[in-house]
């Protein structure tokens, strides 16, 4: 089996990529044309990567299950993208870019990959820039920026509250224009079931286009899985419905580690949770905790009274409020990273200061901005963001503070990638939320935009030649080949144990009942005790799902529930790995807490000593993993104690 | 909540179709119009019955996928939303609601109320991009842009691509869609240089896949979630009179 080598080039850290770039290896464009790529996503990482090799010349297959390119989720992000640009002169670097990320990440990211991550973030912005993304403007027509959450600089850029829209419009319409030329070819509404390996190198995929049902081969020289990352395993999240762990928990099954599953982004501002019918939680930005204020009643018998609807915020005078994260960390106050403001509100609602019907919400609330900027600074700043809350809470937000609450928004772990974004399979690469590769275990508010077009646009198109250099003698393959032969077969016997069981209960029941089981033990507090508790109750829940799912319709036709209880088979999987990892970090890092380990003031206790390494995490047989660690060196960064007050 | 559903349904693209009507009870007002339509599935496969279909996804009103036509108007009877974003507190109790996909010639049924709209992305094809690759781009803040047009160029960059305007017009026009791709372009200094050979290309593909003429009724304004402005339209006239003379 497979080594963790992390192919981290030679020489000082700056130096490190410019020097890579240098000395990799090439394809000649004649070359180019008779090599195929396949690429599986078409969110930023997927569409940009797309784009970038059709544009060099290579042969590029593209696969995404919605019905557009245009659809993935990429598309929700609505703050920002950071970059260093140093527009607003307050001093930001590359360097200061590199070291927020790497702090952001509780020192659990490798140094090299993060550091090229800010090294060509300018990059990004001189790219999407040239695309035509309407980014907001300065009254000069110069680029504007706001700040973010772990940053004391402003480098963050925005177009509105839906930057993630407009960049990745800005990929499908350089994706759409090499599909046009003929060196992309898209196959929308398809789902990747599995990866075809031939000699051990990844050189193709099974795939299912779910209008017909059927089941279809495709060979590519190299693979890159780009399906972003694994958050619907809680049910509920700020994923799309449709996001699913499925190609990577495929490719982990043929050998590709999963890395550092434990660590999973909890975003502190969403609208709470209001029924067991719900099917999504909903993401308010990031960006308005620059303007909002966010607090609890300081007496607890307001914060009961107001739950009672016997109270209105408004009426709680300034003196009898809280701004807890202002009083707990005034350095940073209300922009401190995502997982530190998650926490702190799960404290305050824990310890009975919780608002709204379920007691579980904290305000955020700007009343102070509005009277010092006006309200139609707020409207132009994220106007909206306040719409999307009034339709779905029916409260107008310019009039009474919001409520929010924390969910599951973003999984730092994905599949082990080298410094090439290879993963533990020669040939086939992980790109964007779908790798483990920058953010440790915390990622930063405006990264993942700049991580998934990185990945994408700068970095796997230089990376993936690498490899490709060496394989322009390999002839394409027939996928009559015995080895696509027999993946179909597995893919085709999995899809018939399904629809075979012919339960009593619907996928859906069974996704909630895992959603609850991974929030109560695996959520934002987690012990040895609730872990081990998950574990027992996922395996019997998967037990009960292969007897009991009911899948209506037919296997060959267009089959929503079966395309579900395929994806949830994986999360059942996932979910214990993601408790494993979990039980086996005897420590406190980033969105990862486990309550044995925290300091008096209830903050995270890491320790470096014993857990300063990447998890990664090899499949042996169901529920069985063997554990690999790379260690992380710290050449330029003296690892320190993440502070924020 | 006790409603009426009255949804078509519809086996294939090759099949006829018919409503088929269905009570349901007990619905939240405070649940969306999506998690009505699950907790209706969730029944029919107790019921061992077929689940309806629909295209969804994000449910945050932002990917463009949810494309349903609801009492005679795409999306539903709230303004500037997707139907992932409409919540059952805009229905009264005991109402009867009339489901039905988008209608259009350039959109065919799939399955019940899930249709093809892959014709957007083959317009999008023909020229909704600037043709730059990727690396050697020029230093971001070397192309200044006013801050009024960068808006205007925002406000018709937030089209969606749900298709909504084509459902509401009687015409099946894409006039809202492609004038507010063509709009944020020719609003841009990126996008003069390829203006011409935009529109007409993209013009002569909206009107190559049966997609009608706009006779200025403005329908698609008024349904569009995301509100996009008509006067797009008329700039993409203008830039397409300015191409086709000169």
């Amino acid at each position: 089996m497979a080594e963790l080598n992390s192919k981290i080039p030679k020489g000082p850290l700056a130096k490190k990529w410019s020097q890579y770039k240098d000395h990799q290896n090439l394809v000649n464009p004649s070359n180019k044309r008779k090599l195929d790529i396949i690429i599986v996503g078409t969110g930023l990482a997927g569409s940009a990567a797309a784009a970038s090799l059709g544009e060099m010349g290579f042969n590029v297959k593209i696969f995404c299950y919605q019905d557009s390119p245009r659809r993935a989720h990429s598309i929700a992000a609505q703050g920002g993208i950071n970059a260093a640009k140093n527009y607003p002169n307050d001093g930001d670097s590359i360097y200061r870019l590199f070291y927020d990320t790497i702090k952001g990440g509780d020192y659990r990211a490798r140094e090299a990959n993060v550091y090229r991550l800010a090294e060509v973030s300018n990059s990004i912005i001189d790219q999407c820039v040239a695309q035509g993304v309407p980014f907001a403007r300065e009254y000069g027509g110069s680029l504007e920026n706001r700040s973010f959450g772990g940053a004391q600089v402003s480098r963050t850029f925005f177009a509105r509250g839906q930057t993630g829209q407009q960049l990745l419009l800005g990929a499908y319409g350089a994706l759409s224009r090499q599909i046009k030329l003929g060196t992309v070819k898209l196959y929308e509404r398809h789902e990747m079931m599995d990866v075809v390996l031939v000699d051990g190198k990844a050189r193709g995929i099974i795939a299912r286009n779910l209008i017909t049902g059927k089941l279809e081969r495709h060979f590519g020289h190299a693979v890159v899985i780009a399906t972003g990352g694994y958050g619907n395993v809680f049910y509920l999240s700020t994923n799309a419905m449709g996001s699913n762990t499925s190609a990577i928990w495929q490719i982990f099954k043929k050998g590709a580690f999963f890395a550092n599953p434990c660590f999973t982004q909890i975003h502190p501002t969403c609208i709470p949770v209001h029924g067991d019918y719900q099917s999504k939680l909903t993401l308010m930005s990031e960006s308005l905790r620059n303007d909002g204020r966010i607090w609890v009643p300081k007496n607890k018998e307001d914060a009961e009274a107001q739950r009672h609807g016997k109270l209105k915020a408004n009426d709680i005078p300034e003196e009898n409020r809280d701004y807890f994260l202002e009083r707990r960390y005034p350095a940073f106050g209300n922009l401190v990273p995502r997982d530190v403001a998650s926490r702190a509100a799960k404290e305050r609602c824990d310890a009975g200061y919780g608002v709204g019907e379920t007691g579980l919400a904290v305000f955020l609330d700007f009343r102070e901005s509005i009277g010092r900027l006006g309200k139609h600074v707020i409207e132009e700043r994220y106007g909206n963001l306040f719409q999307m809350y009034e339709k779905i809470v029916d409260e107008n937000p310019y009039e009474n503070p919001m409520m929010i609450y924390p969910a599951v928004h973003y999984t730092m772990g994905g599949t082990w990638v080298d410094y090439e974004l290879q993963t533990t399979v020669t040939g086939l690469f992980a790109a964007g939320e779908a790798n483990f590769s920058d953010h440790g275990a915390n990622r930063l508010g405006a990264s993942a935009l700049m991580q998934g077009l990185a990945d994408g646009y700068f970095v796997l198109p230089y990376t993936i030649q690498n490899y490709l250099a060496g394989e322009i003698r390999v002839a394409r393959m027939s996928t009559d080949r015995a080895e696509f032969a027999e993946a179909e077969a597995g893919v085709q016997e999995r899809l018939d144990k399904l629809m075979s069981v012919k339960g009593t209960r619907s996928v859906d029941q069974f996704h909630k009942e895992l959603g609850r089981i991974m929030w109560e033990n695996v959520g934002m507090g987690r012990t040895e005790a609730s872990l081990k508790n998950a574990i027992e109750l996922i395996r019997r829940l998967r037990a009960e799902f292969w007897k009991d799912v009911k899948i209506p319709g037919a296997m060959n036709e267009l089959n929503v529930e079966l395309e579900k209880a395929n994806r949830v088979a994986d999360f059942l999987e996932l979910g214990e790995l993601l408790a494993h990892d979990a039980l086996n970090r005897n420590e406190s890092c980033g969105g990862h807490f486990r309550e044995e380990y925290q300091t008096e003031e209830g903050e995270c206790r890491r320790n470096d000593e014993d857990y300063k390494y990447v998890a990664a995490w090899e499949y042996l047989s169901e529920g069985e993993f063997k554990l690999h660690k790379e260690d992380l060196v710290y050449e330029e960064i003296e690892v320190k104690q993440r502070v924020y007050k | 909540m006790k409603l009426t559903l009255r949804i078509w349904r519809q086996k294939d693209a090759k099949s006829a179709g018919r409503f088929v009507t269905y009570p349901i009870d007990n619905i939240s007002p405070n649940c969306s119009f999506l998690e009505m339509l699950d907790i209706l599935n969730e029944e029919l496969i107790g019921k061992n019955e077929d689940p309806v279909v629909f295209d969804h996804d994000c449910r945050e009103g932002i990917c463009g996928m949810c494309s349903l036509y609801i009492n005679g108007r795409p999306h539903g009877p709230d303004d500037a939303v997707t139907a992932c974003q409409l919540h059952m507190r805009k229905f009264r109790d005991g109402d009867t609601i009339i489901i039905e996909p988008w209608r259009a010639r350039p959109f065919p049924v799939i399955k019940d109320l899930m249709v093809d709209r892959s014709a957007f992305d083959k317009i999008i094809q023909e020229g909704g991009y600037v043709s730059v690759n990727t690396g050697g781009a020029a230093e971001a803040n070397n192309i200044l842009v006013g801050k009024e047009f960068a808006e205007l160029a925002m406000d018709a960059a937030a089209c969606i691509g749900c298709g909504a305007c084509v459902a509401a017009c009687k015409n099946a026009s894409a006039m809202l869609f492609v004038s507010a791709k063509i709009s944020q372009f020719a609003l841009l200094p990126q996008g003069q240089v390829e203006a011409k050979q935009r529109v007409k290309k993209m013009v002569k593909m909206m009107d190559e896949l049966g997609f009608g003429n706009c006779t200025n009724t403005y329908a698609c304004e008024a349904e569009c979630p995301k509100l996009i402005s008509r006067s797009n339209i008329a700039r993409m006239n203008r830039e397409f009179l300015c191409a086709k003379v000169s």
